[in-house]
């Protein structure tokens, strides 16, 4: 059965793509732009690869310049992150969303943390603010 | 979002496709962060970068004709002359550098070069609505001075200068620069770098505005730089509070806003440890070069280099990064040439994080700002992090313990 949950649209877009769970905070630059693997030593999702990915994670963090040029790099192989979903809206991270158009949603319900686990297939609709899992 | 005449021009057109980029992207930002309105700045910092999106969206901007309506000052990319005089660098380097120049100048930019504008170039006043990029930058000018700027990225402070409004959201409404978490400091802070092992305890902190107790009554301005480049880099700060520094927080409970904190977390000399533990390379080994000014350093730090060097020689390059300000009054008091003859240099207007230093790539650098270790590792420049004292004799000796 399919669950439908509320959000806050940030970033404009409609997309469907598995997910990505990450528990520390996102810096898009320590993200290898060939293949969108994060290399940050220490992070809690190190290795693994985030492009075409819808990506749920707390919020972003880092100096205010690297955020927008590890995304841009990414774009330019088209290994972006496919959506984005945050708990914590910072404007550093907003801005590079909104500027390369990837879609990104917050205040999402409680709820859908409970039940998402990473693999999981959704659709994240910013223009409604609609999470649907699969 | 409420919008005035000038506002509505600027978003329809009236003013150029440049700006109203600009205006369309702001109000965005301001309607995801819940604003009602725009409110005019009066200052703008830009954290310039020299990098590919960074030089993507000059020059876009340009292309489109925007123009600052408040001149921002801005971060360093690197010092063309300089490098050009080190016969360093490579062709691309220099190309990438020139246009970036060229960008903001027809932006309008002041071509201040430098990261520690609070110190140096953009000092703001207290209650002073500005846009201000720059990790180290967005605390220092909230926290220190006591003006009021959210957390912009290089983009959104960009917008802000060429639009010269803000959305009203964040730090710049009275009830949302309350602190929200009580860090008590029980380590030792007995130097500037023990700030910047306190800002590497973001993770520690958690989200939200600490308020810092513990502190020793006179904190120096390098130690305030040094914290709040470090918050940003271990996690996302835009303002803290100390207790008889910031201006909001003359005791505990108005730092508080009258309410409890939502959490307490006490940091200790074992929590520097542990960071320590994570950022830096192992000691005990040679280095290749010691660096100095992410954030940019002081004219007291060079002066202070100087003194610990005396006259002794170097056995790996030193490089130590200041402001255009800094080098030159340095260079009044002879103290660029004491330093290059013992095999140091002050480098102008020039950033750690920068194409012109991959020389640089598969050594191992000294330095005292886990910052600078931390954004080059993606360019396989790795660091030892050690305290200012031991990284001056690491640059002596040519080793760390």
């Amino acid at each position: 059965m399919k669950k439908v949950f509320k959000c806050h649209k940030i970033s404009e877009g409609r997309v469907e793509a598995e997910v990505v769970i990450s528990k520390d905070d996102i810096m898009f630059y320590l993200v290898d732009p060939k293949d969108g693997k994060i290399i940050e030593p220490e992070h809690d999702i190190e290795g693994k690869v985030i492009a075409n990915k819808i990506l749920i994670f707390p919020s972003g963090k880092g100096s205010s310049v690297v955020q927008a040029d590890g995304l841009f790099q990414l774009m330019k192989r088209n290994n972006q992150p496919a959506g984005m979903i945050i708990e914590n809206a910072e404007t550093v991270l907003v801005t590079s969303a909104i500027l390369f158009e990837v879609p990104m949603v917050d205040k999402v319900d409680k709820e859908f943390y409970k039940e998402i686990k990473d693999g999981d297939k959704i659709i994240l609709d910013a223009d409604n603010e609609e999470i649907t899992i699969l | 979002m409420k919008l005035t005449k000038d506002q509505n021009d600027l978003l329809n057109g009236v003013y150029g496709e440049g700006a109203q980029l600009a205006m369309k992207i702001q109000v965005a930002i301001g309607e995801s962060f819940g604003a009602e309105k725009m409110v005019p700045i009066t200052r703008a910092h830009v954290a310039l970068s020299n990098q590919d999106a960074d030089l993507w969206l000059a020059e876009k901007l340009v292309k489109l004709g925007a123009k600052c309506r408040v001149s921002p000052t801005v971060n360093p990319g690197w010092c063309v002359p300089f490098f050009k005089e080190m016969e360093m660098g490579k062709k691309e380097d220099y190309e990438m550098m020139e246009r970036t120049h060229e960008a903001y100048k027809k932006l309008g930019a002041t071509l201040t070069y430098n990261c520690t504008p609070y110190i140096d170039t953009n000092v703001p006043n207290y209650g002073e609505i500005i846009a201000f990029s720059e990790s180290s930058a967005t605390p220092y000018a909230n926290s220190v001075w006591g003006a009021r700027s959210n957390r912009e990225g290089a983009n959104s402070a960009l917008f802000a200068a060429i639009t010269g409004y803000v959305p009203e959201y964040g730090l710049l409404l009275d009830e949302n620069r309350k602190g929200t978490i009580l860090v008590d400091v029980q380590a030792d802070m007995k130097n500037d770098y023990c700030y910047h092992m306190l800002g590497m305890c973001g993770k520690k902190i958690g989200h939200g505005i600490p308020v810092f107790t513990g502190l020793p009554k006179h904190i120096s301005p390098e130690a305030l730089r040094n914290l709040g480049a470090q918050l940003n880099t271990s996690g996302a700060y835009d303002m803290y509070h100390i207790v008889g520094v910031t201006p909001e927080a003359p005791d505990l409970e108005t730092a508080f806003g009258g309410k409890e904190p939502e959490r307490k977390v006490v940091i200790t000399n074992e929590d520097f440890d542990e960071v320590l533990d994570k950022i830096s390379l192992e000691g005990n080994r040679e280095i290749d070069f010691v660096m100095f000014g992410c954030p940019h350093f002081t004219l007291k730090e060079c002066i202070y280099i100087n003194n610990k060097i005396n006259g002794r020689k170097l056995s790996k390059d030193m490089w130590i990064l200041t402001s255009s300000h800094v080098k030159h009054v340095a260079d009044l008091m002879g103290i660029t040439d004491e330093l290059k003859d013992a095999g140091a240099y002050i480098v102008p207007s020039t950033c750690p994080d920068q194409d012109i230093w991959s020389y640089l790539d598969g050594k191992i650098g000294l330095t005292e700002s886990p910052k600078c270790a931390y954004y080059p590792q993606k360019r396989g420049i790795n660091f030892v992090i050690r305290d200012l004292d031991t990284c001056i004799e690491g640059a002596i000796t040519g080793r760390v313990k």
